[in-house]
């Protein structure tokens, strides 16, 4: 029964013959070419990137970034980024700090030539420490330099309100 | 054995009538949860999680302290017990921490698994849970979590039965309750880590492992510790090709599931160490230097052709395997033909009662009855070190052992015209030698050993070298290994171009003219177990992960 709908549906979408005036092309050629002027007084879409930069949703996931909060990270290095990670783009390392959370990341590293964006390293995080930023300018010009360090994934929570909000209302 | 007939869960089963209702479940198959009891220690009853229904009995009774009698009917898996288990697990979480993430025992917890399996799934306690001491360091090297603990008493009753000294006991009482080290006590006994491995939660926890790794990051090699002439059975934990940790392996005939804190701490560091021999090395104008394996091995051979055979002496190793001593003698035997062939001795302290042997190599008994012991009027270790002193030994080659750390040893060692040695690490001896061959360590190769009671034991590599590939040798692979690539930092440790003993020796035997047709350890195996006594009818399949004894063997214990 499956094949005959199908076959129905092919014919339904199929144009057979052409009119006079579409054979005749020029017709056709004038129609597309009027489309094209009448775009000039329009307003404009077009972002003049990268002088121009898009500023993303707090939706967005961009690349994931570790959230600071006074002077240290929220992450326990628990390592479930680390498990869930379906690239295997996450490295951490744990060592003990004196302060309550008992541990801390001694390394985090991302591979962001790995990275795919899931966000499941944010659903997984039991400390919301890993979040997904709305920064997407990511190329690099060696494998080196792909791997994000501690230095650069920390973001203060400050400027991750926007998403840390999102994340409160939208989960 | 006076057997009785019980009926568990439907299925009849006959079983010694001494049994508790959890260990004739358990023989047979079913599994009835428990904390506090513990298959090598007293039943103490107090979890509660293993309550089953026993008919006829008026209440729910608890699986480790009923014993089976005749026409006992058992029901383990039905509505009433299910919901016993609920409640006990609801109680039980009351005041355990939901701190799984930074707990290092996540992962292999039981009661993280229970919760899963016998659980809810959600509290209904809105109030506050309790709050007790964190960090506590119980022991130099075990640390106590309180708010984790759920008064099992398992680690009480470890140090009472097994360990026999009396350092732990509760505290207060209800949900206050604690455990304490009696006063001026601390958890040292040298068993001590063992309770570690028992607790059934992350209450205790090894204070060296603390947070260096999940367990889920890393592979579980089966193999044997070389602490000691014991040999107890461990698993070699790895992650990114460093070992980081050592658990016990049950093997009732060795070591029940225990094994002592020196073995579980310090047998392996060296194989992490930076003082690790990365490549073979020959001695120039008065260095080291580090040179190819063929360089080595063809220097090695040409020194050992100039000298006559009485001036050259043969060190093998109770370090070494089975197969390292077998292939070292069967080299002085029919290349060298010297019969000056022994090896050093390090004993110190004396047994104990419960798995420490006073002899700290793992493989003395296996070295010797593979031949590494004087040929008839052969030079004996003392008297080799003595004929070096007096100038009649002029080379000495030396596998695996650090002889030059032996008391009155090292002096003698200047007399020496040449001296090669095998060995994983740099040490006194690679100081006086000529040329060091870089050994592999007992964890990277495999092998058998022989421990005290003469019972051959396997070790299997768990860290790889540089001849050896994880995937296509059969290593243990944790995830990362399966799937890292050749440009990704992790799953890649550092690895040594180092091989194992027989290895290098039938190399210098094929350079002096004799070849030996080792492909594989288990070649080695297989002609160990054709031309030597005891060995006959063995190989690496029968050895499997328990060992097997040798033939004709006198069990000393």
């Amino acid at each position: 029964m499956s094949d005959d709908k199908y076959l129905q549906k092919s014919e339904l979408i199929r144009v057979k013959d052409l009119s006079f005036l579409q054979r005749a092309y020029v017709v056709e050629i004038l129609k597309g070419m009027f489309t094209a002027v009448k775009q000039i007084f329009k307003p404009k879409f077009t972002m003049q990137y990268p002088e121009v930069k898009v500023e993303h949703a707090a939706s967005f996931r961009g690349r994931p970034v570790l959230v600071e909060e006074n002077g240290t990270e929220r992450c326990v290095a628990c390592g479930l980024c680390s498990r869930v990670c379906p690239a295997l783009a996450i490295e951490v390392q744990a060592g003990e700090t004196p302060l309550a959370k008992e541990r801390y990341p001694e390394k985090f590293e991302i591979n962001m030539t790995r990275c795919i964006f899931c966000g499941f390293c944010e659903e997984v995080c039991p400390e919301e420490a890993i979040i997904m930023s709305n920064e997407y300018e990511l190329a690099f010009s060696s494998q080196a330099e792909s791997v994000f360090g501690k230095d650069r994934l920390l973001k203060s929570a400050q400027e991750m309100k926007p998403r840390l909000d999102f994340l409160r209302d939208h989960r | 054995m006076p057997t009785v007939k019980i009926t568990l869960d439907g299925v009849q089963l006959e079983v010694d009538n001494k049994k508790t209702i959890i260990e004739a479940a358990r023989e047979n198959n079913v599994h009835i949860p428990h904390f506090c009891w513990h298959e090598k220690l007293s039943a103490s009853g107090n979890c509660r999680i293993c309550l089953v229904e026993v008919e006829k009995m008026p209440k729910l009774a608890i699986a480790c302290m009923t014993q089976v009698a005749e026409g006992m009917i058992v029901h383990t898996k039905n509505e009433r017990v299910i919901n016993a288990r609920e409640a006990v697990m609801e109680f039980i979480l009351i005041n355990h921490p939901l701190d799984c993430p930074i707990c290092d025992e996540a992962g292999e917890c039981k009661l993280q698994d229970y919760a899963y399996k016998y659980s809810k799934g959600f509290s209904r306690f809105i109030d506050d849970k309790n709050h007790k001491e964190k960090r506590v360091e119980i022991g130099p090297r075990v640390m106590f979590d309180a708010e984790r603990c759920i008064s099992c008493s398992r680690c009480i009753r470890f140090c009472d039965e097994v360990a026999g000294v009396h350092q732990l006991q509760f505290v207060q009482r209800g949900d206050r309750v604690t455990i304490e080290t009696f006063p001026g006590e601390s958890l040292d006994n040298p068993y001590s880590m063992n309770v570690v491995d028992i607790c059934p939660v992350g209450a205790l926890t090894n204070k060296e492992f603390r947070f260096k790794s999940r367990v889920w990051e890393m592979s579980f090699t089966d193999s044997v510790c070389s602490g000691c002439a014991r040999g107890c059975n461990i698993e070699i934990g790895v992650r990114n090709n460093e070992i980081l940790r050592l658990n016990p392996r049950k093997n009732d005939d060795v070591n029940s599931v225990w094994m002592c804190d020196h073995g579980r701490l310090e047998t392996w560091k060296h194989v992490n160490a930076e003082t690790r021999i990365k490549s073979p090395m020959i001695r120039k104008e008065g260095q080291l230097v580090e040179v190819g394996w063929d360089e080595a091995i063809a220097k090695t051979a040409s020194e050992l052709k100039s000298f006559g055979k009485n001036e050259i002496a043969l060190l093998g190793s109770a370090y070494a395997t089975n197969e390292d001593n077998y292939v070292f003698a069967k080299f002085a035997r029919e290349v060298l033909g010297t019969k000056n062939i022994d090896f050093a001795r390090h004993h110190s302290g004396a047994d104990d009662a419960v798995l420490i042997r006073a002899d700290k190599t793992p493989n003395a008994t296996g070295a010797e009855i593979v031949g590494v012991h004087p040929a008839d009027g052969g030079l004996s270790f003392e008297k080799i070190i003595a004929g070096i002193k007096e100038g009649k030994i002029k080379a000495v080659y030396a596998m695996e052992c650090d002889f030059a750390s032996l008391p009155g040893v090292e002096e003698a060692l200047s007399k020496l015209e040449f001296l090669a040695v095998h060995a994983s690490n740099e040490n006194a001896t690679t100081k006086h030698a000529d040329v060091v061959f870089a050994a592999s360590t007992y964890a990277e190769k495999n092998g058998t050993i022989t421990n005290f009671q003469q019972r051959v034991q396997r070790i299997r590599p768990a860290v790889t070298t540089l001849e050896q590939d994880r995937a296509m040798d059969n290593f243990e692979m944790s995830r990362w290994d399966k799937f890292a690539a050749h440009n990704d930092k992790w799953g890649k440790g550092p690895r040594r171009d180092a091989r194992p003993s027989w290895k290098i020796v039938a190399s210098i035997a094929g350079v002096m003219g004799t070849k030996f047709k080792y492909n594989t350890a288990d070649d080695v195996f297989n002609e160990i177990c054709q031309k030597v006594e005891g060995f006959k009818g063995l190989s690496f399949l029968k050895v499997g992960k328990k060992g097997a004894l040798l033939k004709q063997s006198t069990v000393t214990a």
